[in-house]
């Protein structure tokens, strides 16, 4: 299955030396595991699209008024969710933010 | 399985067998044409075999075809049909593999007419033969015993059931339907929303497992431990649910139910044997609980000869066989001090307050801590445990909470303040949900008013 992980924090991270990201990047790029990924932009740089009632609504900022932010995200393939969660766990945004995994639709073997 | 003394509770049977039979909307023994003799058999022996080959059935299925709502049909079919026909024809030779093959062809028909790809039909052709060898006895035990695939289908169902991806109602709600086969009807009623709520509930579990890709497997090596005591604490509320006052009692037996079976085929894990000990401790109790009108009677009021002493010696004779230190074995340990001592006076309190230190250590919850309290105020006195308590509350999580309101007024109460011991037990009746402990509570304000 193919499964979005978005990265989520509180605010805008910052990065500190021990978060080995580059590393987690490395390890599940050689195992076929991570398909794509990329830290995002800032929320500031964030455009939301609706359309409501057959108007289009555009507007600044992130998709969620809340605290929260996606601040990257990677295209994971996985067996199934337990897989996942284990590739999503060694993330060091795990420990600072938190992952949200999401199957992408139609992916299942 | 039901066999056991433990379990011979009548009122306590239905949520498994009698679930089972009902649910398959089959009345034919209560028909018109006179219940005989022959028919009470049949439906007996459907239930019978049923409570075995269920779980079986529909985790064997679900395996194959990774379709929960179609092995649960084809399960309920094949036990439809055996209410029809068992009467005319006779209890086949080994029942559970009858039901197997029914719901396998059943499940193929339904296949075929959906033009599944090959391989999950060959898998299905499979599956009717490991079920011939397995299912001689409805007896699941003997089962375990019989054939690893089997075994591992059912454990497989566990795990998937109670998937830390669920939420923890839906673990429960899923777990007695699709392996206790308890009606949708009677797990609505327990969590007090109506059915069609709870097969809407239950449909979106069934959902999000195929959606999020919950795998259909037991995790090995450093997950299973990981995953076990979320297991654990699945069927720990379905004791609970049971065991409370106005709980559904049958949950308790199937709680028993799974821990053995969870026991059996997980020999090695010492916590799985600590719960089971556990709840046989606890379910001991069930018939001396309450007074005739329907009151909660305390540990020490209560009729210690009404209490099933079989259970407590096959608890102890698990106990014996676990890990000491584990978080169920301290609880077991603890209930087994109550279970063993001959009058409320002779309980080993010294070493029910050592457990909670120990638990405490570990599990330094506000429920735990006060336990520890109540114990240590038995143990070393009244003073002791209030002291404890006000440590306990210190954090605000009691705050409100009814058992601590009720333990800091039987302290206050012993402590010789009978006045103050009398409103915190109004406050404590006030603050209780169920009728039978406010009734308790309000009786111990009235004693202390009286200025016992």
């Amino acid at each position: 299955m193919k499964y979005m992980m978005f990265v989520c924090t509180d605010s805008e991270p910052e990065m500190v030396a021990e978060d080995h990201i580059d590393q987690w990047v490395a390890e599940n790029d050689a195992l076929g595991r991570r398909l794509q990924g990329s830290e995002l932009a800032p929320t500031t740089a964030a455009t939301t699209v609706r359309v409501r009632d057959g108007r289009l609504l555009v507007s600044d900022g992130p998709f969620a008024e809340t605290k929260e932010v996606i601040v990257g995200f990677d295209l994971l393939e996985c067996a199934d969710l337990d897989e996942a969660i284990e590739v999503a766990r060694a993330h060091p945004m795990a420990r600072r933010g938190r992952l949200e995994l999401r199957p992408l639709v139609g992916s299942e073997q | 399985m039901r066999s056991a003394a433990a379990e011979s509770d009548v009122t306590a049977e239905p949520a498994g067998a009698a679930g089972l039979a009902g649910s398959t909307g089959s009345t034919g023994s209560t028909g018109s044409t006179g219940s005989t003799g022959s028919d009470i058999t049949a439906d007996a022996a459907v239930a019978e075999a049923g409570v075995g080959a269920y779980p079986r059935i529909v985790a064997a299925l679900i395996r194959v075809t990774s379709d929960w709502t179609l092995a649960e049909d084809c399960a309920q079919e094949a036990l439809a049909l055996a209410v029809q026909r068992w009467p005319e024809e006779g209890l086949p030779a080994n029942p559970g593999g009858w039901l197997m093959t029914v719901a396998r062809n059943r499940a193929i028909d339904t296949m075929r007419r959906a033009s599944v790809e090959r391989r999950k039909l060959r898998d299905l052709a499979v599956l009717a033969s490991v079920a011939a060898d397995a299912s001689t006895a409805a007896d699941a035990f003997a089962l375990a015993e019989a054939g690893d695939e089997v075994v591992d289908d059912r454990l497989r169902l566990i795990f998937t059931c109670c998937h830390p991806a669920l939420a923890l109602e839906a673990r429960v709600a899923l777990t007695l339907r699709t392996i206790c086969a308890v009606p949708t009807g009677d797990i609505a009623r327990a969590f007090l929303v109506s059915e069609s709520t709870m097969t809407r509930r239950l449909t979106r579990a069934k959902t999000r497992i195929a959606d999020a890709g919950i795998p259909y497997r037991v995790p090995s090596g450093p997950a299973l431990a990981e995953r076990l005591p979320g297991v654990l604490s699945v069927l720990y509320l379905l004791f609970t649910h049971g065991y409370n006052a106005d709980g559904e009692p049958a949950f308790a037996e199937e709680a028993i139910r799974l821990a053995r079976l969870l026991g059996h085929l997980m020999p090695e894990q010492s916590e799985v044997s600590a719960l089971l000990a556990l709840f046989l401790f606890q379910h001991s109790r069930r018939d001396a609980r309450r007074d005739p009108d329907g009151n909660l009677l305390t540990l020490g009021e209560q009729d210690r000869s009404r209490w099933d002493h079989a259970a407590i010696a096959e608890g102890l004779r698990v106990l014996a066989g676990t890990e000491p230190d584990g978080p169920y074995a301290l609880q077991a340990r603890i209930a087994a001090c109550h279970a063993t001592a001959a009058t409320a006076d002779a309980v080993d309190w010294p070493t029910i307050a050592r457990c909670y230190d120990e638990l405490a250590r570990t599990q330094p919850t506000p429920v735990v801590e006060l336990n520890r309290a109540v114990a240590h105020g038995y143990a070393h006195g009244p003073a002791a445990g209030l002291a404890l308590l006000a440590r306990a509350r210190a954090s605000g999580a009691l705050d409100g909470y009814p058992l601590a309101i009720a333990a800091e007024a039987d302290l206050t109460a012993r402590h010789g303040d009978h006045a103050r011991a009398a409103g915190l037990f109004r406050q404590a009746a006030a603050a209780v949900r169920s009728k039978a402990e406010r009734r308790a509570l309000l009786v111990r304000a009235e004693e202390c008013s009286g200025g016992r």
